[in-house]
């Protein structure tokens, strides 16, 4: 009845989100995985044309969150990947009212159908390492047991910390189902197309006057790796998944080729909301404080408990920078010739001076 | 004419064979200075030579040993003037090199092609910049004497407390330079700073760059668990802006956190005076209504500032003086971290050391302004 009641792998995976970026490949990789027997995708949209392609494999099912309940009983589903958040709010379909109808209400509907599914054996959720918040009395590296110490003003991370609420009470009712909460920092790579990709993808970068936070990102391709092993394998717990290593802010965009220009704080989330009014970019309170403060995270107990170490912060971010190598504005090679042209003038101007002499 | 010939291909032959890679050697090369600093009697016969080359513990080293400050100084003057001839009597690689280095350096920079840590702490940029400035002040216009390095840990975590003065925390920054100076093993002290501090734009990023992070126990014991030298000042706020009338007395110690994450981690306890810091902000008042209305700890009014304007943010030309105590041990102690008789007789002898070699250095030092 249940071909991976055995190995750990679930037979029937519910993948929700299948309409995004994230959603899409996740479920083609586990369609793509012959433990898995049956992977369904749920969306209320239909998928772009381009991840439609990717999406063969899985049966796709058009349903809104709130009626998955009997999609649940009906199928007999051993695992729920739940991947539809929305990071940002999206002025075109409804903006942040939307966003968190989605994100919070939408997990509250899917947690409660899951409650109600007897065969359910693993749910895997995806957050965010925006859960730990921003304050200046933060320490440096967040673990996992760290709480936050004051509540994000930023939409996306408030809604993390609800969503991960909520997940704790699921915990609670359904202690018999393995729960794994996936705490993501910010996606990179070379086909990975989000606001701070979009952000770095710039010729001219805006940062915060004073500050340069400490960054870190996960490469997608190790993003999609950790996800697929928490479905295929058994992780309970909450676990950070980050690319180990830091970059500065001024770092990154030094290596990505861009100028950065400095803007100070006070009256930044403004101009920030001018210019998403404007279509310049969807910055919100949640960029301007991971742009204030930056965030780094523990990932010693992913690697322990997965095995697995996502490649380092720096290496993600040189595979998004060969990607994207269109709004370079100072090359390494540009600096290295100019550095060489330096040197050689100088030591030819004192030559021909000692020569005088 | 020949020899100038000669002279002018065997210094186009240096720099050719070695540009680019030469550049990251070379600077490595910096941190070795030590082993000439530990040659004691090479120094001082070396210093014509490397009269150009940034004197930092080669020469001062003699300085303070033989006790003539301003006759060492005054050739150092000398010297800081001469690189012109120097220049042109040797036109060896020097200063070729030099500006090979400072080139590499701008071009490592300008492209990210650094490493920074988990906390943000740049060691090029510190070695670089802030260091050499550092030097600057605590050697020349401090003329800070340093003594008992020999009880810092050469390697592994060591926990490092200090007593905190002077208005603005000058204290902290020039203990971490000169104790990286000074140090055998040139070991950074890694600095626990108040949240306002990383409140502060600019000065956050300052502090996280040089090496400090928030104080805070998790980012405490994580440094000390990864073997760092940290640096910690528990009086905080009530130390640095305590009035000119109550210096040298050791404010109270708080809760004793910094005991406990050596206790958890098992870190030796170095406790350190500095003599010197109360002196160059005296502190007169503290205008609190005023510090109230800016969100500050305090306000103050020295002789100084705010009377003589941004003239009055330089610090007077005290006689510093700096001690390393022997360490004390906590590993056997480490289940009792929770215990606060434990923390608190701990903290207190910390506490009673730090107080006791203050009043030994003041003892030596009767003139604050003393050369």
């Amino acid at each position: 009845m249940t071909p991976g009641g055995t190995s750990g792998a679930p037979g029937v995976v519910v993948v929700t989100g299948v309409g995004r970026y994230l959603g899409a490949h996740v479920a083609a990789r586990l369609a793509a995985d012959p433990r898995i027997e049956r992977v369904i995708g749920v969306d209320p949209a239909t998928p772009n044309p381009e991840l439609a392609d990717l999406l063969s494999g899985v049966e796709r099912v058009r349903l809104d969150l709130d009626s998955l309940g009997g999609l649940l009983l009906d199928l007999d589903i051993d695992a729920v990947v739940h991947l539809a958040l929305v990071t940002a709010p999206d002025p075109q379909h409804g903006g942040r009212a939307a966003m968190k109808e989605q994100n919070v209400i939408g997990t509250m509907q899917l947690l409660a159908a899951c409650q109600r599914a007897p065969r359910l054996r693993k749910l895997v959720v995806r957050s965010s390492t925006a859960a730990y918040g921003v304050s200046f009395r933060d320490p440096a590296v967040f673990t996992e047991e760290t709480e936050p110490r004051e509540v994000p003003r930023g939409g996306f991370g408030r809604d993390i910390l609800d969503i991960e609420g909520y997940v704790r009470g699921f915990r609670r009712r359904r202690p018999d189902v393995t729960a794994t909460v996936l705490r993501f920092a910010p996606f990179i790579g070379s086909t990975a197309d989000t606001t701070l990709t979009r952000y770095f993808s710039q010729p001219v970068v805006p940062t915060v006057f004073g500050r340069d936070p400490r960054l870190q990102f996960v490469h997608f391709d190790d993003a999609l790796e950790v996800l697929h092993r928490s479905v295929a394998e058994e992780h309970p717990g909450t676990y950070n998944v980050a690319g180990p290593g830091v970059l500065s802010l001024s770092q990154a965009i030094r290596r990505a080729g861009r100028v950065a220009v400095p803007v100070l704080e006070p009256g930044l989330a403004g101009v920030a909301a001018v210019a998403r009014s404007l279509g310049f970019g969807r910055y919100g309170l949640d960029q301007v404080d991971l742009f204030v403060h930056g965030r780094v995270v523990d990932t010693t107990r992913l690697e322990q408990e997965y095995g697995f170490t996502p490649r380092s912060t720096a290496a993600a971010f040189d595979d998004f920078i060969r990607a994207h190598h269109g709004g370079v504005v100072v090359t390494r090679d540009q600096l290295a010739t100019a550095e060489q042209l330096v040197l050689e003038s100088i030591r030819q101007v004192r030559a021909a001076v000692r020569e005088r002499s | 004419m020949s020899g100038a010939e000669e002279r002018g291909e065997a210094r186009w032959n240096v720099p050719l064979a070695v540009p680019a890679p030469g550049a990251e050697p070379a600077r490595r090369n910096g941190h070795r200075r030590p082993t000439m600093a530990a040659a004691e009697p090479v120094p001082a016969s070396d210093e014509p030579d490397h009269a150009t080359d940034e004197p930092d513990t080669s020469t001062d080293e003699p300085e303070i040993a033989t006790g003539e400050p301003a006759r060492a100084r005054a050739d150092a003057a000398a010297a800081g003037t001469s690189p012109g001839p120097a220049v042109v009597d040797r036109p060896g690689d020097h200063w070729d090199r030099r500006v090979a280095k400072g080139l590499a350096f701008l071009r490592r920079r300008l492209s990210g092609d650094y490493e920074v840590d988990e906390f943000g702490f740049d060691p090029e940029l510190t070695d670089a910049v802030f260091h050499p400035l550092l030097r600057l002040l605590y050697r020349d216009w401090f003329r800070t004497e340093i003594s008992g390095v020999e009880h810092l840990p050469d390697v592994g975590a060591g926990l490092v407390v200090g007593n905190h003065s002077g208005t603005v925390a000058l204290d902290a920054l020039v203990l971490a330079a000169a104790l990286h100076d000074r140090h055998p093993a040139r070991r950074y002290l890694r600095l626990l700073g108040a949240d306002l501090v990383f409140r502060m734009p600019v000065v956050s990023e300052l502090a996280r760059k040089t090496g400090g992070t928030v104080a805070c126990n998790p980012d405490a014991e994580r440094l000390l668990g990864n073997g760092e030298l940290v640096g910690v000042f528990p009086e905080g706020f009530k130390g640095v802006g305590k009035l000119y009338a109550d210096r040298y007395k050791l404010q109270r110690f708080g809760r004793g956190g910094f005991v406990s994450a050596a206790l958890r981690t098992g870190t030796p306890i170095v406790p350190v005076a500095i003599v010197g810091g109360e002196e160059i902000y005296p502190m007169l008042a503290d205008i609190k209504p005023l510090a109230r209305l800016l969100k500050l700890p305090y306000f103050p009014v020295t002789p100084t500032f705010p009377w003589l304007g941004p003239l009055g943010m330089v610090p007077l030309p005290s006689k510093w003086l700096i001690e390393f105590c022997p360490p004390i041990p906590t590993a056997h102690l480490r289940d009792s971290a929770d215990d606060p008789l434990v923390v608190f007789n701990l903290a207190d002898q910390v506490r009673e050391t730090i107080q006791q070699t203050l009043h030994k250095l003041l003892e030596r030092r009767p003139d604050p302004f003393g050369p």
